[in-house]
């Protein structure tokens, strides 16, 4: 870390930093207080139903609940492993 | 038929019953018939902030439980003939405090007063969720601070979806924030979150901001709402608050660091 790093740090008041905590912090809590409460046990039985076939990180499966007047779009979100790393999980 | 205002915080030690006591007083100051009720059950305090704490006989609980009248628990302000206090019971278990009893004594109590104060204690336990469950308003206390900001936010997520109007599908609690503990010298150096930055973060119409002082430490030592010692900053804060809050439209102060005179610059204020 150069000089000009420490001052640039520095110039940041402890208030400028509590906001910025803060706002992600409120943010993320609010997205995790809408959501239906069955999204994480849906979450948990996708993932082993998945899990059966391909070999999917725990991580590697989101699923989110979006909201606006209209409707409502539950989104799924599966990262599959690289070619090779599936059929090795496959023909386990 | 009485408007519930529910003073609330999620964090303890902010100001929530410095406040119930100061929006009741000066709310029955002001005309109006209030009452204000202690749900901290086990750790009555409003009594002692109120300066009440002798004249205790029956409480909350007895009223409940049918062992007393509400007229024999309430307490008559003795500087204020609008204004009751109902206090807490202190030795029972918390379990006494049940939704079906709270509801009857908020109806009664809603004949014959124009506004109803619940004191909530702090967490998201049964006193904190029974004082906000049956409330029109709420008053969310929040320290500039982040804990409390942070709090105040989980407060926010249980007025929307643990009240008796969110369970209803009625109309929303109406949610104003309150600042308490703000001081404008710090805020100026970057020290504190200032009133915008809380603002923004929790999204709340502001209903007044209360600076650090003296006086409210003063007040609850001699159990006068500091609403009544009107000479100081903090107990003409709240007074614009409860006026605000009854519709008035009151310009904001105490946001800005107070100009010091040359006198106060040449020996520090």
């Amino acid at each position: 870390m150069g000089l000009l790093d420490y001052f640039r740090s520095s110039r940041q008041s402890s208030a400028a930093v509590a906001k910025e905590r803060l706002q992600i912090l409120v943010a993320h809590e609010r997205s995790e207080r809408t959501k239906p409460d069955y999204l994480v046990a849906l979450q948990r039985d996708l993932l082993e139903v998945i899990r059966k076939y391909v070999n999917v990180d725990p991580d590697a499966i989101t699923v989110n609940m979006e909201q606006d007047e209209k409707r409502e779009v539950l989104e799924l979100n599966i990262i599959l492993p690289e070619d090779g790393e599936a059929k090795k999980a496959l023909k386990r | 038929m009485a408007r519930i205002i529910v003073v609330t915080s999620g964090k303890g030690g902010v100001g929530k019953t410095t406040t119930s006591a100061a929006m009741a007083m000066g709310l029955a100051q002001q005309g109006h018939r209030t009452a204000v009720v202690d749900f901290d059950i086990g750790l009555r305090n409003l009594d002692l902030i109120m300066g009440c704490e002798r004249r205790v006989v029956y409480d909350f609980i007895n009223v409940i439980n049918g062992e007393s009248t509400l007229n024999q628990a309430l307490i008559r302000d003795k500087r204020c003939e609008n204004l009751y206090i109902l206090p807490a019971s202190q030795t029972r278990d918390k379990e006494a405090l049940s939704k079906e009893g709270v509801e009857k004594v908020l109806n009664e109590l809603s004949e014959s007063f124009e506004y109803v104060i619940c004191d909530s204690p702090a967490g998201i336990e049964r006193g904190a969720n029974l004082a906000m469950y049956f409330a029109d308003d709420a008053i969310v206390v929040t320290n500039p601070e982040v804990s409390s900001v942070r709090d105040s936010d989980r407060m926010l997520g249980i007025l929307a979806s643990k009240s008796r109007r969110a369970e209803l599908g009625q109309e929303p609690i109406k949610e104003y924030l309150l600042l308490t503990r703000y001081s404008p010298a710090r805020v100026k150096v970057g020290e504190m979150l200032s009133v915008g930055d809380v603002q923004e973060i929790l999204a709340l119409h502001l209903l007044g901001v209360i600076p650090e002082s003296k006086a409210v430490l003063n007040a609850s030592n001699s159990g006068n709402p500091v609403v009544l010692d009107e000479k100081s900053d903090a107990g003409q804060a709240y007074l614009d608050v409860v006026r605000r809050y009854l519709g008035e439209d009151v310009p904001h102060r105490f946001i800005e660091e107070e100009k010091k005179g040359l006198f106060g610059r040449l020996f520090g204020g």
